[in-house]
């Protein structure tokens, strides 16, 4: 589903990410972890082209992100292309970013009614069934203000998945939350590793990732410093510069 | 349920105090009902010396204040007002979007136009409206160097002085409320893009549903004020006969040379209109701060009479409802 082969990335002078590889197949949870400044986030947004990748390759669903492919060329997608391509990658941040003007029923209906075109009445009922999903069906009517932080990012959940994804990006998803609120939200996530859905989550929380990834990532600098089964990355990891992480958060 | 809490940080007992809770009493400000009382005072008899001054003529205002000329003008005033401000503000919000474009071309003329407009008085730019048919006789829309014309017209007749009014003043409030329309746009955290675009949100979509409902927010104060501001700009457009009240009341006082009557006559009605103006701006604020912890803010009047005495400045909040 998501394939990177020597993804570059740099902000000014400075590189961010010096050459990703990965892959995430179908229906796996990919846990990218790693010290503050290494890359997660920037490469997460790569993927989705919230930030675009100067080098290497980046395929999601076969498709070179931000590109068309005709022949050997790689053609720039125009903004109303990439709009498109998006509409298959949900993405959940770290500080939810829930529209503040329109309430969680209203947040979660906005991409279907005016992107998809969905009519307003079945787009409803989506909505409702997810916000129900994420055991906030009470809250439908509520603006974010009147949310707590944990409500709000499983709001931000469910607007996400109204789109129907292919993909979900998880960037932090519960580093802005109250600890006692963390809980629901990695519930909810849990719920959608269960159901099938292909997950590439930047996390701090081990726990979770030693329990519901199918792949573990441990990133340092803008390297992959080590990856695989997160039963041995995260417990016995080879790298001496994982260990002194894992130290540290555990 | 609200929560309301004071200025002062005092809890409101309305409910009665709990049972274990002692009276608690307010800060007492007597400071300020004395001020209260000297200014009342003040004021009752700047207007009683007003009232009885002979040269006010009162007589002449009071024939003159709901007089048809006056209501005429009133009217060409309040048109020329709306018009002017509908024209600047959906000009303005279009000029915004092309000033925060990455294209080269569209920010290189947004920002001409702006330089512009902004940079020359009001005044020139409505005397240039209205004589703009002594610097082109005709106005023509057709293919340049072929001969080939869709369109032709006498400048003079259609510039009329409503036309030139309208124009001069709608485009100089475009620079502006275009600079007030960025400002509120800038205002929206970014987060809030990123999210419509992770949604598959066009940026026209984004903008149009998630960037400007909340710039609103901001844009509607300074907008407030620029629409009282233009409701009196409208008074310039004298100077090319477009009718309005204030065209309409030098008329009358070039004819009888009461100057200060009449100048009294059209300050009442300014101040009045100025006055209504002011519901909607709340209203809209009201509406616009939707989902906001600020949103509703207490009444005018409230304000000015609640706190006298014990400072309570009553802020209502939405309630969380953890």
């Amino acid at each position: 589903m998501v394939h990177a082969e020597g993804v570059r990335k740099h902000f000014g002078r400075l590189q961010v990410l010096k050459g990703i590889d990965l892959t995430v197949e179908r229906g796996q949870v990919c846990c990218l972890l790693g010290p503050s400044g290494s890359g997660k986030s920037t490469f997460l947004r790569c993927v989705n082209h919230l930030e675009r990748a100067d080098g290497g390759r980046l395929r999601v669903d076969g498709e070179p992100v931000g590109y068309r492919e005709q022949g050997s060329r790689l053609h720039e997608l125009r903004e109303r292309e990439v709009a498109a391509r998006r509409r298959d990658i949900g993405m959940v941040f770290q500080r939810f970013n829930l529209f503040p003007h329109l309430t969680a029923l209203e947040n979660v209906m906005e991409a279907p009614v005016k992107v998809t075109g969905t009519a307003r009445t079945e787009a409803r009922d989506d909505a409702l069934r997810l916000l129900r999903q994420v055991g906030l069906a009470d809250r439908a009517g509520h603006y974010p203000a009147q949310l707590s932080g944990g409500q709000q990012q499983r709001v931000a959940i469910a607007r996400a998945l109204a789109m129907k994804p292919k993909l979900m990006l998880f960037d932090e998803p519960t580093s802005a939350l109250d600890p006692e609120l963390v809980g629901d939200v990695l519930d909810v996530m849990r719920g959608l590793a269960e159901d099938g859905m292909t997950m590439v989550v930047v996390t701090h929380e081990i726990g979770f990732a030693r329990e519901v990834a199918d792949l573990a990532v441990f990133m340092d600098e803008g390297v992959v410093v080590e990856s695989g089964d997160p039963r041995r990355v995260l417990v016995e990891p080879e790298q001496e510069r994982t260990r002194a992480f894992l130290s540290k958060v555990l | 349920m609200s929560v309301t809490s004071t200025a002062t940080g005092t809890p409101r007992h309305s409910d009665g105090p709990a049972p274990d809770t002692p009276h608690i009493v307010p800060v007492r400000h007597w400071g300020r009902a004395v001020a209260a009382v000297a200014a009342v005072a003040a004021l009752a008899g700047l207007i009683g010396s007003l009232a009885r001054n002979g040269n006010l003529h009162w007589d002449v205002i009071g024939h003159y204040l709901f007089a048809g000329l006056v209501f005429d003008g009133l009217a060409t005033t309040l048109w020329l007002t709306a018009a002017a401000m509908t024209l600047g503000l959906v000009l303005g919000t279009l000029v915004a979007v092309l000033r925060l474009s990455e294209d080269p071309v569209l920010y290189g003329l947004s920002s001409l136009f702006v330089w512009v407009f902004r940079g020359t008085p009001l005044l020139v730019q409505i005397i240039f409206w209205g004589y703009a048919g002594a610097l082109y006789k005709h106005v023509m829309i057709g293919i340049p160097f072929t001969g080939v014309t869709f369109f032709q017209a006498d400048t003079n007749s259609l510039l009329t002085p409503s036309v030139a009014a309208l124009l001069a003043l709608g485009l100089n409030e475009a620079a502006y409320a275009s600079e007030i329309v960025r400002a509120g746009i800038q205002s929206v955290d970014v987060g809030q893009t990123e999210a419509a675009h992770s949604l598959g949100m066009r940026p026209a979509l984004t903008m149009r549903r998630i960037v400007l409902p909340q710039a609103m927010r901001v844009i509607i104060p300074p907008l407030g004020n620029e629409t009282i501001n233009m409701l009196k700009m409208t008074a310039l457009v004298s100077v090319i006969a477009a009718h309005d009240l204030m065209s309409n009341i030098q008329d009358v006082y070039g004819q009888n040379y009461q100057v200060i009557p009449m100048l009294v006559v059209a300050s009442l009605w300014y101040l009045a209109l100025v006055s209504l103006l002011s519901l909607p701006q709340t209203w809209l604020e009201r509406r616009y701060g939707r989902g906001t912890a600020r949103g509703a803010a207490a009444s005018p009047l409230r304000r000015l009479c609640g706190g006298l005495l014990t400072g309570t400045r009553t802020r209502t909040r939405k309630d969380p409802a953890r």
